[in-house]
Parts: C-alpha cells; structure tokens; sequence
C-alpha cells in the first residue's frame, strides 16, 4: 500500500509527507525521482533518513526524525514554512486518519478523553495542500471502519480528502461518495465493501489490483 | 562609530524574569530548543509562567524541565505528542494548554513582532479551533481573526551571534526562533559561538541584531542538545 500510494506522487510536486505511515512513501522513490519534499519545521529538499550515528542533531524531520539534505535544499523558519503550505504551493500532502467521511472531512488529531496532543501543522496540511490523499488501516483496531458516511470525531477539515490509500483497497472520494478505484491483491470487492461504514461505488469493469 | 556590545553572562540574561511573565521559547523537538537558557529559568525560579513554544519536548527534556517544577501555569502550543508527561499535566489540569495551528502560532508571533494587532487566516474554520474566534468578512470571505502574540521576554537558540546579536542559524534549528527574536519586550540569545563585529557577514544574518537584548555565549553543549536515540 505505501509502495502504490508512491506512484501517486508525480515528476516535479512539492510534497509532505505527514508522521507515520506516509513518512516511508519516500523508500519507495527512487533516488532520481524529481521532486521536492517538504517539512513543516523548516526544510525543502528532504533527503535520505539517517541513522544515530551519522545523523545531525540540527537536522530533523517534523516527526523528530534524523533526515538528511539533497543538493538544492533550503531551510526556513516556520513562517516561511506554513506560507508554502497556505499558499498553495504544496502539490500534495499525505496524511494518516483516524475517521475519512464520504465527503472527504478528515479527523486525524484528536480523540476526546484519549488523545489530544494538539493538531501541529495538520490542519493547514489538509486545508491547503492542493491535493490531499490518506495512508491508513481500512479498519481502527477494534475492527471499525475508519471509512464512514460521517466523522464522529473532531475534524481536522472538512471536504479535504481526495483519495484514500489502505491495506485493503484505493477509494476516491467523488461527488456521489467513496468509489473504489482497485483492491489490494487477494482482497475481494465484497470484502472491502463489508469492511467500508459507506456505500461504496463499484466500478462497472473489473476492479484492478495493487 | 562601533556598535554595542551585548555579551553577558547567564544569570545577568535571565534575571529580569519575574512571576507570571510571558515566555517565548525558540525550538521545533530538540534543533533550536535553547536547552541552557531553559536550565538557567529553571534555577532562577521565576513561577506562574504562560510559555509560547512549538512543542513541549520529551519527558526529561527541554521545557519539560519547567513543567516538572512546576513554574508553567498555561502553554500555547501546537503538539505535545512526544510529551506524555505535559498531556498528563494538561489531563489533570495542572495547566492550562491552549493549542494553535502550526503556522498560525507563527504568524501570530510575527504579527506581534511586526507591530501588528492580529492576523486573519482562514485556517480551521468549520472546525472546534474555531470556536470563541471572532470572525470578519473581507474580500467576500469570511476569515478568523487571530491575535498577535508578543512576550515579556523570548529565549532563543542561535549557531552565532556577534558581540551585537546579530544572529545565524543552522538547519531545521531555526524554526520560531527568528519570529521570537522579534517578538518579546526582552530578548535573551544563547549562541554556540559569540563572534567579534563582523563575524557573521551582513548578507548571512538572519535575525538583525537591533531585535536582541542579551547574548550569551554557551561554553559547552549539554547532552540535551545531542541526537536523541529513541
């Protein structure tokens, strides 16, 4: 699923990889795949992850993990950072979820009485970027789906969701709801029907894989 | 004509801090975090403290050593995932955590050091960070009215500074360490080289030195500012 949300970047984006999940969507580019990736404390031109031992204590990601520059990298203070993301300069953002609804409002940073460490740049993340996709379980780990007809959790924004890659299928957000797009390999369409809180529109012919 | 020289030690930077002021606090997780102004708060005691920073650290680290003794009544911030222990201060109420949008929390900051009474931004609207903001129309749209944000006094984290406090960073340490600079009626710069006038050449500083009050060159970096092995 990483590897197939990979080819959802194309040759020349800005693009943000949000913490988790879409942070290793970058293993899976190749190392002369042009692009630029960018983190909201203050780095274009993210390179390679580094290890403890040749990291650099000045140099992390927005996750706090040790990255590494490319040549043509640019550092900048967070005002700076956030006016690439609101001003539309950013391609696509990557991010993980909690809830998606079918009309693509995402929740992805709090869960009343849980877990509320506070959104970071994730709002303007999923307000701004000009294109929004989600990495993420196709189901919470008490087997829920994360994919509902609406969020019950708080949003982070609303309408922002255009595509959603999971460990079971890739689904579009569309005007009419969820449509699948493909399933991952040995999942069945009724399966990821069953494991979606909403309808969900099939394609007429066979459903691809990944 | 020479400019001023504004070198001076640790205890001279930080003892204007009193009860109840304002504190900005440079960094994004470790890089920028000025880890020895922070110890130096802590020794001076100064309580009831409303800090103004990105993140809260990690347990055992940074401003951590702050809400450990107890001197933070309130902290505007934008995550405190790496922090179990400011989540479980802000749970039982121990303080108070008022969180912000990630840029916003820097514009607001640039707007109070820009003389600026409030930033409007469309950032969260039809969502709980919303709530309480007052909101205006402007070209046709409606916008959240987010107020500046200044500070009795900023701590800050440079690579350089000469002898004026001119100020370089280096790598993902500058984060809201140049907005703070500008920001705060008091602004106190620890810097991991002090260099005569000229040191850092005109076309490399990033924050002019006419924004900084005190400088203080660090003698050796504590562990706290090394990689951190998770």
């Amino acid at each position: 699923m990483v590897a197939r949300a990979a080819r959802e970047i194309a040759p020349g984006m800005v693009v943000n990889l949000g913490i988790g999940l879409p942070t290793q969507v970058v293993n899976h580019l190749a190392s002369d795949f042009p692009v630029c990736l960018h983190t909201e404390n203050g780095l274009t031109g993210i390179g390679p992850a580094k290890g403890y031992d040749t990291a650099d204590r000045n140099l992390i990601d927005a996750g706090g993990a040790y990255v590494s520059t490319v040549p043509g990298s640019a550092f900048f203070d967070s005002a700076t950072s956030f006016a690439i993301v609101r001003s539309g300069r950013l391609d696509l953002t990557m991010l993980g979820a909690f809830e998606v609804s079918a009309t693509g409002d995402l929740a992805n940073w709090k869960i009343p009485g849980k877990f509320s460490p506070g959104a970071g740049g994730g709002i303007e993340l999923a307000q701004k970027a000009r294109r929004v996709v989600v990495l993420t379980s196709h189901m919470d780990r008490a087997g829920n789906p994360k994919l509902k007809q609406a969020c019950a959790l708080p949003l982070t924004a609303r309408g922002c969701v255009e595509r959603i890659f999971t460990d079971m299928a890739v689904i579009d957000v569309t005007p009419r709801g969820f449509a699948l797009i493909e399933t991952a390999e040995g999942i069945s369409t009724a399966e990821v029907v069953r494991a979606t809180g909403a309808p969900l529109i099939l394609p007429d012919a066979a459903v691809p894989t990944f | 004509m020479r400019l001023p020289d504004k070198t001076c030690t640790m205890e001279e930077a930080i003892f204007g801090i009193r009860d109840g002021d304002t504190v900005m606090i440079g960094g994004f997780g470790v890089p920028g975090t000025p880890m020895t102004l922070i110890r130096a708060l802590v020794d001076h005691g100064a309580r009831d403290l409303t800090l103004i920073k990105n993140d809260a650290n990690e347990p055992g680290m940074g401003i951590d050593h702050l809400l450990q003794s107890g001197q933070v009544a309130r902290l505007i911030t934008t995550h405190l995932g790496l922090n179990s222990h400011a989540i479980g201060l802000m749970n039982s109420g121990a303080i108070q955590v008022e969180f912000n949008a990630q840029g916003i929390l820097a514009e607001r900051i640039r707007a109070g050091g820009a003389g600026l009474g409030a930033v409007l931004s469309d950032i969260g609207i039809g969502t709980e960070l919303a709530a309480g903001k007052q909101v205006v129309e402007m070209n046709g749209s409606p916008y959240l009215v987010e107020p500046a944000l200044r500070a009795d006094v900023a701590l800050i984290h440079a690579d350089r500074a000469d002898l004026f406090g001119n100020l370089a960073y280096v790598g993902t340490a500058q984060n809201f360490n140049p907005l703070m600079a500008m920001a705060a009626r008091r602004v106190i710069v620890e810097a991991e080289a002090v260099l005569p006038l000229g040191g850092i050449a005109a076309n490399d500083v990033h924050t002019p030195g006419v924004f900084v009050d005190h400088v203080v060159e660090l003698e050796t970096l504590s562990k706290e500012y090394a990689v951190v092995q998770r």
